[in-house]
């Protein structure tokens, strides 16, 4: 008796809870979908929590043209496909050449990369600043690039994980072949690191496409601007224009909601692989 | 003509790590290292000139109330990183156990991470306006009393960013825990369970010691997030000064008011006592490890 009074207890505390979490997950982003639909009248006249009188996608239409949000996605997309093909690319390099060799400087260079996860990298803009400008790539896309672009001990963390599971016996037998290790890498570790360079990809993506401050740093052109500094440029000539904000809002966040619909499994497993090193 | 492997092996090695060693050393070590240059001039960002000041940079960052007592206002996100572990870890209990709809649930929960942080932003913003949306809707709730001017309030703004700050990145921490709570072994539940231990018993004696490691982790993000506060008082509040964390001070300092010198100082402090909560945290919570 007192067993199944706990139990309904318990079941009706976990739901209860989960209830009011999905509440408060979805309560602003409910809001911000609503007041996009909203038409400047509805917006004055109707209440904060009330449905538009007749959807208005207007807004859309205006954030779009007005923010420049189509020249925005364009540069986001830009950098971010160069900079992950690069960063795969660097960050496969790097793990095979640490997995599968022995060579004096080995640790040295693990600890390098570690030591650099420490340093918060908005500190550093200071300084980071002069070396950008030093090599002219003040107000280009390049500079994003070269700043995303390098690989970090956690990607290193993921990819050495993958390669140790190759057997070596593969990379033996195309020796035999005549293969090189470059050819090994080409032809063996690199095609078998995919699944790994997916979740990579993934998890880079979306942090390129949230950072702000570098682009806000080192792209003050307007025609430079990527998805949220775009976004934060609009504020300015539609401020208090709220169905236009949450509308070019809800632009900038729809294509990572997207992805993260077909491919949460990737981004769960990447999170979780980054979390939980050594 | 072929290499021998063994002049192949150096020369691969060399040319597979010289880019990325390249690139940490230009954008990591190197501004690492001028950071602490700078911080010993007054440096104004233009000029060839870095004239030697010493450790005034420091002592004026320690006794300028206005530069170190921004602190204070990293202190409610601190609050808000614990809140969100402890909110995290909940649901990621709840979500571990059996349940119908745990696919909705935990994709719903953690979708607050996918959105841009500029437009969350911009989203509470609009939720924070004086009668806004969130005061509406406490008056509909009946908790009228609660109605605040969440941003203009110098007392509650900072709580109001860090609650931002928790919506946002509490999914991010309940996947990790939810990760690690399946990763505990059915045996250990059902020899707990055998034992006649309670909910709270086998939570406090089976999961909790399994959890140490990923608490830690976990919370190391936390405080260094907490500590490294920025993008949301940037975006909500331009970084007005009731809301100004220590970084905000600092990127001020540097590009709106050319001392670049007092602001490597800054980032110097920053990262000095970023690497100290690091040591400190691991003594404490690492170094228990052993003696379990």
């Amino acid at each position: 008796m007192k067993r199944s009074g706990g139990r309904i207890f318990w079941g009706t505390l976990k739901y209860a809870s989960l209830l009011v979490g999905l509440f408060v997950v979805l309560f602003p982003i409910w809001i911000a979908v609503v007041t996009s639909l909203k038409s400047n009248q509805d917006l004055s006249n109707l209440g904060i929590l009330q449905l538009p009188r007749h959807l208005d996608f207007g807004n859309y239409i205006t954030a779009w043209n007005g923010g420049d949000l189509g020249s925005a996605f364009l540069n986001t997309a830009f950098i971010i496909v160069l900079s992950v093909v690069g960063n795969i690319t660097l960050g496969t390099m790097v793990a095979y050449v640490l997995s599968r060799f022995e060579f004096p400087l080995k640790k040295l260079v693990l600890g390098a990369y570690l030591v650099v996860l420490f340093i918060p990298t908005i500190t550093t803009q200071v300084a980071v600043f002069g070396v950008i400008k030093g090599l002219g790539l003040f107000d280009t896309p390049f500079a994003l690039v070269l700043l995303y672009l390098g690989t970090d001990v956690v990607q290193i963390y993921i990819y050495m994980q993958f390669i140790n599971r190759i057997p070596v016996s593969l990379d033996e037998s195309a020796m035999l072949d005549g293969a090189s290790y470059l050819r090994i890498y080409t032809s063996i570790i690199f095609p078998l690191l995919m699944p790994a360079s997916a979740t990579v990809a993934i998890l880079k993506t979306i942090s390129i496409y949230g950072d702000l401050y570098s682009p806000y740093l080192y792209m003050p052109s307007t025609s430079l601007g990527v998805v949220s500094t775009a976004l934060m440029r609009f504020e300015g000539p539609y401020s208090a224009q709220w169905n236009l904000i949450m509308a070019a809002s809800v632009i900038i966040a729809i294509p990572l909601v997207l992805l993260y619909l077909f491919l949460q499994r990737f981004i769960f497993a990447g999170i979780v692989s980054g979390a939980v090193r050594e | 003509m072929k290499m021998s492997y063994r002049m192949q092996k150096n020369l691969l090695i060399v040319g597979f790590l010289i880019v990325p060693l390249a690139l940490l050393v230009t954008f990591s070590f190197y501004p690492a290292i001028k950071l602490i240059y700078y911080s010993f001039t007054s440096w104004d960002g233009l000029s060839q000139q870095y004239p030697w000041v010493g450790w005034t940079n420091y002592t004026t960052i320690f006794t300028d109330p206005q530069l170190f007592g921004s602190f204070l206002h990293n202190f409610s996100y601190f609050i808000g990183g614990l809140i969100q572990n402890v909110v995290a870890l909940y649901f990621a209990v709840l979500l571990s156990s059996k349940l119908k709809g745990r696919s909705f649930f935990r994709a719903t929960l953690f979708l607050p991470y996918m959105l841009n942080a500029v437009a969350v932003a911009f989203i509470f913003k609009f939720l924070y306006l004086d009668g806004g949306a969130l005061d509406t809707l406490l008056q509909s709730l009946g908790l009228g009393f609660l109605q605040h001017d969440w941003i203009g309030n110098d007392s509650i703004v900072n709580w109001a960013l860090a609650f931002v700050s928790l919506w946002e990145f509490f999914g991010f921490n309940m996947v990790i825990y939810l990760a690690a709570l399946q990763s505990i072994p059915e045996e250990l539940h059902e020899a707990a369970a055998l034992d006649g231990a309670g909910r709270f018993r086998t939570f406090w004696y089976i999961i909790m010691p399994n959890l140490r490691a990923i608490i830690q982790i976990n919370l190391l993000l936390t405080v260094s997030g907490a500590l490294e506060a920025f993008n949301i008082p940037f975006v909500m509040t331009n970084g007005s000064p009731p809301t100004a964390t220590f970084l905000i001070n600092t990127m001020n300092v540097a590009f709106t008011f050319n001392n670049y010198g007092l602001a490597s100082a800054m980032a110097i402090v920053l990262l000095v006592i970023v690497f100290l909560v690091i040591t400190v945290q691991q003594r404490l919570v690492g170094g228990g490890k052993d003696v379990v």
